[in-house]
């Protein structure tokens, strides 16, 4: 039996609208021992994301003399898809370590930490389609939990094409079935994007459509970080009026 | 003060418009103002800033700290002070100028382990926080407990004037040495230490909020003693 991707209503397998969004969930500060942490649920994804850092670069002479070294690392565990995944960094798994890192890069002032290193770990321990982008929200949530000055937030989420149609935030299914998918990470406060791919062919009229779906889902992305950081750090409480020091 | 606006921002977050000095955690982009942290944003007079929530100590020249001794070589103690970057004590500050490492044995005055309250002494981006022991109340602390706190909160735990130090010390019949990379060492009795412990943990956790003082006071089962 094969899948219906959209069926003549225009819902998708799991119900949803083209332009909807899989339900999303953001935790911030779930980790103790790490300086900032973020635990995200973007569909049937889990991914917890913790940074390290600024600290002593070790090896020393990685360590550059004007700026902080980002270091990345995606993982997947043994228990997140349907079959066993051997824990050993796969190919894929380097490649959206460094596109993660990239991602990142424009966003966090690196050049306010000299000589140290920013270490952002992230564990998908559930996956389904769009792990790189919920990634990227969960990671540059917990940079900004860790205190590292950041020019702004990074949020992201995919569009796609299934069944001939350009659809918003692919799940599992849709992802290997459909014919398209396109992950965009953008600074939203400076409308500048910071990673963008596209695999499969896209007409322009669809590509432009897609691009704007995309847009769109970040930006949704952007209000759920952005309550999930207001609520560790504020819940209810009204604004200070004493001065320190 | 009534021209002060404030507002609670995160990264990214726009906070002002206009012709204005950005004072701290701000990037300025032509005329406007943007949060680089999660934290207070206060637009007055003397500029924009923010006030962080969290974050790591980056040290200042002139700042109290408290560090702890991990490691010794012939000319300089290296000491951990709660940062990204290892502080020196350099053998000299202590022992002289004169010091000789044939004659003088640096585990003679600092053990690895041993906690010691310093101020920086020098520091830039180009190289790491240099200590010094001169002045009043510095040196090797013998006893203590010792409790770390976000070291952003540390001004709140000061309190403006020091008021907030004050009520505790007062109300808990303990000394407090706060160091600004969020090291504080409680000395008194036990009772007193944990009656401190508790309104640190408080100041930490509310550090955000209005009538912080009147807060720990009544922790403290104190009426308003302190102005």
């Amino acid at each position: 039996m094969t899948t219906v991707l959209l069926d003549d209503r225009g819902l998708r397998h799991d119900g949803r609208r083209v332009d909807e969004l899989r339900p999303v969930k953001i935790e911030v500060g779930v980790l103790k021992n790490a300086n900032g942490s973020a635990y995200i649920e973007f569909g049937k994804n889990k991914i917890i994301a913790a940074v390290y850092g600024p600290k002593e670069v070790h090896p020393k002479h990685m360590a550059l003399p004007d700026r902080a070294v980002l270091r990345c690392r995606y993982h997947m565990s043994p228990f997140s898809t349907d079959t066993r995944k051997n824990p050993a960094p796969s190919r894929r798994e380097i490649e959206i370590s460094k596109v993660i890192r990239e991602a990142l890069e424009p966003a966090v002032l690196l050049y306010d930490y000299p000589r140290t290193a920013i270490d952002v770990f992230l564990e998908v321990l559930q996956s389904d389609g769009g792990s790189r982008c919920a990634s990227i929200a969960a990671s540059s949530v917990a940079l900004a939990d860790a205190g590292i000055n950041m020019k702004d937030l990074v949020c992201a989420c995919a569009a796609g094409k299934i069944a001939d149609q350009v659809v918003l935030d692919l799940d599992d299914v849709e992802d290997k079935e459909g014919s398209g998918d396109m992950p965009l990470a953008m600074m939203p406060n400076f409308e500048q994007v910071t990673l963008f791919q596209l695999d499969g062919i896209l007409s322009s009229q669809q590509f432009k459509q897609a691009f704007s779906f995309a847009l769109d889902g970040c930006k949704r992305v952007y209000q759920l970080q952005k309550e999930a950081l207001m609520k560790k750090y504020f819940g209810q409480g009204e604004p200070s009026m004493e001065e320190s020091e | 003060m009534p021209d002060i606006r404030r507002k609670y921002v995160i990264p990214g977050e726009l906070i002002a418009e206009g012709n204005y000095r950005p004072v701290a955690n701000v990037l300025r982009v032509g005329e406007k103002y943007y949060s680089t942290r999660v934290g207070m944003a206060e637009v007055g007079h003397e500029g924009v800033r923010v006030i962080p929530l969290s974050g790591p100590y980056i040290p200042r020249v002139d700042d109290l700290v408290v560090g702890k001794v991990v490691d010794y070589s012939a000319f300089a103690w290296e000491v951990d002070i709660n940062s990204c970057f290892f502080a020196f004590l350099p053998a000299q500050s202590v022992f002289g100028r004169d010091y000789s490492p044939a004659e003088d044995s640096l585990t003679s005055k600092f053990a690895v382990g041993d906690m010691l309250a310093a101020k920086i002494f020098a520091f830039d981006r180009t190289r790491d926080p240099l200590l010094g022991l001169a002045g009043p109340g510095l040196g090797r602390i013998p006893r203590g407990e010792i409790v770390k706190i976000t070291p952003t909160k540390v001004p709140r735990l000061i309190g403006k004037r020091g008021s907030m130090i004050r009520t505790i010390e007062m109300a808990t019949n303990c000394r407090l040495t706060i160091g600004q990379n969020g090291v504080v060492v409680i000395n008194g009795s036990p009772d007193g230490v944990l009656m401190s412990l508790k309104a640190i943990k408080l100041v930490e956790e509310e550090a955000h909020t209005a009538d912080l003082t009147q807060k720990v006071q009544a922790l403290l089962g104190q009426r308003g003693a302190t102005a």
